[in-house]
């Protein structure tokens, strides 16, 4: 034997992931053929046009600004890179944990004479890709537009790649040392147990904070003394030591047609800077964080809470059904990462409703009424998009959670109606109680009338029973049983599939509601006796149809997917 | 008890199991042996419901396994080869809810939890979370949830790995005593002295057809193979020469 071995190359220690990303886009291929292709293509086609139609609206306007123009677009360009860096110095911070100490090939990689330096470039590029593929999609609309408006030319594309390329490295770096201490303090399991608390509740705390300081009152010229201060606060920069401020920098450089490589050169050297410092970083302490990892997290375990509580609630039940739904609300307050989420919810509920609130609509003049009752009807709509939202999160993963444990439930005598039926009531009772609260509190607040207020009521319970049923259908027929985190599961195709069949719904529902509303509100308006007329009763038997086969349907094909699951 | 009705399975263009007939009686240990990829698994996860044949059927008791899967599967207590459990559960709470699944509750499964975790050695362990327990223990205690309900029928599929040394005991008595007391076991393994020792039928399965079948006096007979171990017949059957090719290899 030698006393020095020869090193894989890093393209080596990376072969099995690109391999398998590329052997799942390949069954991915081959199960969906080309038409799950088309939607994905088609809805981030137009994902990027909206963003990039709305960007290039604002750019245009800013652009016909005298003097103001350009300061505008690198204050919202600067805005805009500072919350990507945000996000993304999160995402890492996250992903790491995973990819430096929990990953599963890591035994492997850890016994194997592989050095420590490839080690941490081999898991840092991982690291990097699996938290930026996002914000690196998103900016392209973005940038696109920049380059368009102030003419960049073709040279803009490689420019701006070579800026955003440090840019979505150095949160990466940052998001591994943080990791690589926190773990080395704590066990790795507590560290994601604390991590997915205090990621969520600094953004639940910065969408608040942003939200409450209410910045459309910013937007009032009146807020400003006078020009010179508003001159100066655009040109004072956000924050000056951020490499979000540097890209902004180098790129709007670029686009005024001065490059100024300062920026660049900043960029790269500290990317360089923090590579080498947080390689050191990683020969120090990866070993002795790696060994903490795998001590397990001691938790017993005595409560009878959910026994005593919900347990004594479904007495009526069959054991079966009662023991589905004990597991399943256990396992959700368990498992940190679920429950968390639930403060960021509590946050988006929050300022969806001090949004309501802000709008300025109680004038006192008779046009109020109208306003008021078109906001509830919309309302409904956007009331509507939310419990989707929640219902892809929460309750569309539910079929794949169970998919490492399906041989327990496939070869004992439960009934898959029992699991679709607890499966379904889990998510939609809390579903409804929020969908309720949601509509009842915006409802008191703009002041509408009983009519409208028994109507939106009415709508969003049925809507919430259909949005539920389509959320655990769609989840059973796109089942994701390989993925272990719950989060991912929502962003897969099938995600993307429910969400549009939620929109259609909404949009349907909303347009069957339209003319019963519109009568309603005309015949106040003009100071007529309401009268329920045949369009009205339609209306509402069109919404009452289409969210009955909204709800039985979607769960009826799902029971039926179900029953063909082979593992 | 069960029995294999010309049971087919296609992945694909793979047949993975082709054309299988086969009965064991009630009261019997019988051992399904195979090299890997033979069509074990996929024949036990046919038998257990969580696979639907392509061709044939499986019936359990008189009950076909796939027409009338409660019937079938109230008798039957299945156990994989690899242990996932719900880890945000604790080890009662896992087995109360397998109970619950069987529609039973109450004093006298509390009674038969505590049994079986003290059977086991768990006890010190039923209030902890699954994610805690090593591969052995979660082993002990998907066993555990496979004779929660009694059932009548056991089929489980590499019993003994992850078992340290006394539990592999305990679990060989365990299917003894359930045999003897009418039970009907199919157990695939690859420790071929468990087999050997325990079965009282084997069926050797490769290229997802069944090349032998009967008691190993039967097989060895069957095959002319004189006083040789299962293990030799075994390699007579499956392909013997890999194995004196792999030793080579080693010995280079």
């Amino acid at each position: 034997m030698t006393g020095t071995t020869v090193q894989p190359s890093l393209w080596h220690v990376l072969q099995p992931k690109w391999r398998t990303v590329r052997q799942r886009l390949r069954e991915a291929r081959e199960r969906g053929g080309w038409g799950r292709l088309t939607i994905l293509l088609t809805a981030g086609g137009l994902f990027w046009l909206g963003v990039y139609g709305v960007l290039f609206r604002i750019l245009k306007y800013f652009r016909g600004v005298e003097e103001l123009g350009p300061l505008l677009a690198g204050k919202l360009l600067g805005l805009v890179l500072l919350a990507f860096v945000s996000i993304l110095i999160l995402s890492n911070v996250i992903t790491a944990l995973s990819s430096f100490f929990l990953a599963k090939d890591l035994d492997l990689l850890v016994s194997a004479p592989v050095d420590w330096l490839r080690l941490y470039l081999a898991k840092l590029w991982e690291t990097v890709i699996h938290s930026s593929w996002m914000v690196a999609l998103m900016i392209v609309p973005i940038l696109a537009a920049f380059g368009v408006i102030y003419r960049g030319g073709m040279l803009f594309l490689p420019f701006a790649v070579l800026t955003i390329l440090p840019m979505l490295i150095l949160p990466g770096v940052v998001g591994a040392a943080l990791t690589l201490i926190l773990v080395n303090v704590f066990p790795a399991r507590r560290t994601r147990d604390l991590l997915s608390i205090i990621a969520l509740g600094a953004a639940g705390g910065v969408i608040l904070a942003f939200r409450l300081i209410r910045p459309e009152q910013l937007a009032r010229p009146e807020g400003f003394r006078n020009l010179l201060d508003f001159v100066t606060v655009l040109r004072t920069p956000t924050s000056p030591f951020l490499p979000s401020e540097w890209a902004t920098k180098a790129i709007m450089s670029f686009l005024r047609g001065s490059v100024d490589p300062l920026p660049l050169l900043l960029l790269w050297t500290t990317a360089a800077a923090f590579v080498t410092v947080g390689a050191l970083l990683h020969r120090e302490l990866f070993a002795t964080g790696f060994t903490k990892a795998q001590e397990g997290a001691e938790r017993f375990v005595r409560g009878t809470f959910w026994r005593w509580t919900v347990g004594s609630l479904l007495k009526p039940l069959t054991v079966a059904k009662r023991e589905f739904v004990l597991k399943d609300i256990k396992l959700f307050f368990r498992d940190t990462t679920q429950w968390s989420q639930l403060i960021l919810l509590a946050v988006l509920v929050v300022v969806y409703v001090f949004n309501i609130k802000a709008l300025p609509l109680h004038r006192g003049e008779p046009v109020g009424f109208f306003y008021v009752n078109l906001v509830s009807f919309l309302n409904l709509g956007l009331a509507g998009f939310v419990l989707a939202s929640i219902a892809a999160r929460f309750i569309f993963p539910a079929v794949s959670l169970e998919g490492r444990q399906m041989w327990l439930l496939r070869s004992s005598p439960l009934d898959l109606k029992a699991l679709m039926w607890s499966k379904y009531w889990v998510g939609t009772v809390p579903l409804l109680v929020l969908a309720l609260l949601l509509t009842g509190i915006t409802n008191v607040l703009l002041q509408v009338s009983s009519f409208m207020m028994v109507v939106s009521l009415a709508t969003i319970c049925a809507l919430t029973l259909a949005i539920s049923a389509l959320a655990l259908g769609f989840g059973a027929l796109y089942p994701q049983f390989e993925t272990e985190n719950a989060a991912q599961i929502p962003t897969s195709f099938g995600g993307l599939v429910f969400m549009m069949t939620t929109v259609a719904l909404l949009g349907a529902v909303i347009l069957a509601l339209w003319q019963a509303v519109y009568t309603y509100v005309r015949a106040v308006y003009d100071g007529r006796p309401v009268v329920i007329d045949v369009w009205m009763i339609g209306g509402f038997t069109v919404v009452a149809a289409v969210c009955g086969a909204a709800t039985v349907i979607p769960l009826k094909i799902g029971l039926k997917r179900m029953e063909r699951f082979e593992f | 008890m069960i029995r294999l009705e010309n049971l087919t399975k296609h992945y694909g263009s793979f047949v993975a199991v082709d054309d299988i007939s086969m009965e064991v009686p009630r009261g019997l240990l019988h051992g399904f042996l195979g090299p890997n990829g033979a069509g074990k698994t996929t024949t036990l996860r046919m038998i257990a419901g969580i696979l639907r044949p392509t061709d044939g059927r499986v019936l359990i008791g008189g009950d076909d396994v796939h027409q009338q899967p409660l019937a079938a599967k109230m008798r039957l207590g299945f156990i994989p080869d690899r242990p996932f459990v719900y880890d945000k559960l604790t080890g009662a709470e896992f087995l109360r809810f397998v109970a619950g699944l069987y529609g039973q509750e109450g004093d006298a499964i509390e009674r038969r939890i505590a049994e079986l975790l003290e059977v086991f050695e768990l006890t010190s362990w039923k209030d902890e979370l699954v994610e805690a327990y090593s591969h052995g223990m979660r082993q002990k205690l998907i066993i555990s949830s496979a004779l929660i309900h009694r059932p009548e029928v056991i089929v489980v599929d590499e019993p003994m790995v992850g078992l340290d040394p006394k539990a592999a005991r305990l679990l060989k008595d365990i299917f003894r005593q359930f045999v003897g007391k009418g039970g009907t076991v199919l157990m695939s393994t690859h420790t071929l002295e468990v087999a050997e020792a325990m079965c009282d039928r084997i069926a050797i399965i490769q290229h997802g057809k069944i090349v032998a079948e009967g008691t190993v006096p039967d097989l060895r007979r069957q095959h002319q193979a004189g006083d040789v171990s299962l293990e030799e017949l075994f390699l007579k059957l499956t392909g013997g020469a890999h194995a004196r090719e792999l030793a080579e290899v080693l010995g280079r």
